[in-house]
């Protein structure tokens, strides 16, 4: 029962904050859109860190095995909790260290337009701030990954795609040895 | 504290709630806190064009104000204002008293939990600013909070007398 006490906060004003926010920061960094991404990155991985613990307590997964179980658990628990949608999950590379999500609903990007100054369209990554959150969580345990978008149906794209890649696992760091 | 361009003004005073100490990290807390107001005015815009669109057209101020205390906190945190006070020329004292982005805030001391809280409340007084201007109410609105998780919003509408 307390599983499904997650509170709620309403879509749209989520949708309307996060734009708004973009748009500051298109203003502040003077339409530089790749310090947008960037920043937009940062934001997300500082929101990752403490997510992680947040998603343990609301979900309660046990480890996962692989990477797969991993991409499945962030599509089907992580953003199921925290945005309610559920990303397709595909693409996987031969090594099964990469693989993509497929957004086909995102709601930080709803009525949403890109600015109309011929390089949006090319150089912003609008929801960015996913893939930081992605590597924040992530990092916390013991996985260092990198995640960017490769389209977005905002910049005319005929999908939405994030593509991940686990570069390592990160050892447990032992204290040094004092002997 | 700091004051505002038209904007909203917290109560209390925010220095030594930053990490940074002097005048620059005071000057930078002000910028960061005049962005937060900055766009929360833009989100309480966009909440109400959207949200007041099939209801009738507001008749006049306390009507607006209730529209705020009810529907857009409702929206927003999910709950009512509790309490409602007004002068009846132009002054309105909206209290929560378990606001919601303080319900779960807490620290060893009290008093330094409402320092440390204080910074929470500028993007809900733009919030509640941007909504009252989308509905035609130039106001400004003074935040604060004197024990957790309780907050009152002072509004005034621009050209009113104490």
């Amino acid at each position: 029962v307390w599983k499904s006490r997650v509170d709620k906060v309403n879509a749209e004003l989520v949708t309307l904050t996060y734009g708004t926010m973009v748009a500051q920061l298109c203003s502040d960094f003077d339409s530089n859109y790749a310090e947008v991404n960037n920043q937009l990155d940062k934001m997300g991985y500082n929101i990752g860190i403490r997510l992680i613990e947040d998603f343990f307590a609301k979900s309660g997964v046990p480890r996962c095995a692989n990477l797969r179980e991993t991409a499945e658990t962030i599509s089907k628990v992580g953003f199921k909790i925290f945005l309610n949608i559920t990303p397709i999950v595909t693409n996987w590379a031969a090594d099964n260290k990469q693989f993509s999500l497929i957004f086909e609903e995102n709601p930080l990007a709803d009525f949403v337009e890109l600015p109309d100054d011929g390089k949006a369209q090319d150089e912003l990554w609008f929801s960015n701030m996913l893939c930081g959150i992605l590597r924040g969580a992530l990092e916390m345990v013991q996985m260092q990954i990198e995640a960017h978008y490769v389209s977005d149906v905002l910049r005319g794209d005929d999908t939405t795609e994030m593509r991940i890649t686990l570069l390592r696992y990160i050892d447990d760091e032992m204290p040094p040895d004092d002997e | 504290g700091g004051g505002g361009a038209g904007g909203s003004t917290l109560g209390g005073t925010a220095t030594g709630s930053g990490t940074e100490e002097g005048e620059e990290g005071e000057r930078k807390r002000e910028g960061a806190y005049r962005r937060l107001d900055a766009l929360g005015y833009r989100v309480g815009q966009g909440i109400v064009e959207r949200f007041s669109r099939d209801r009738p057209r507001f008749t006049d101020t306390l009507d607006m104000i209730k529209f705020l205390c009810k529907d857009v906190w409702q929206l927003i945190f999910r709950k009512q204002i509790d309490n409602l006070k007004t002068n009846h020329r132009g002054i309105y004292v909206l209290t929560d008293n378990t606001f919601r982005p303080l319900a779960r805030m807490s620290m060893a001391s009290p008093a330094e939990a409402v320092i440390k809280a204080q910074p929470f409340l500028w993007f809900p007084s733009g919030v509640m600013r941007g909504a009252l201007a989308s509905m035609g109410l130039n106001t400004t609105v003074h935040a604060e909070t004197s024990e957790l998780p309780g907050a009152i919003f002072q509004i005034k509408t621009v050209g009113a007398k104490p």
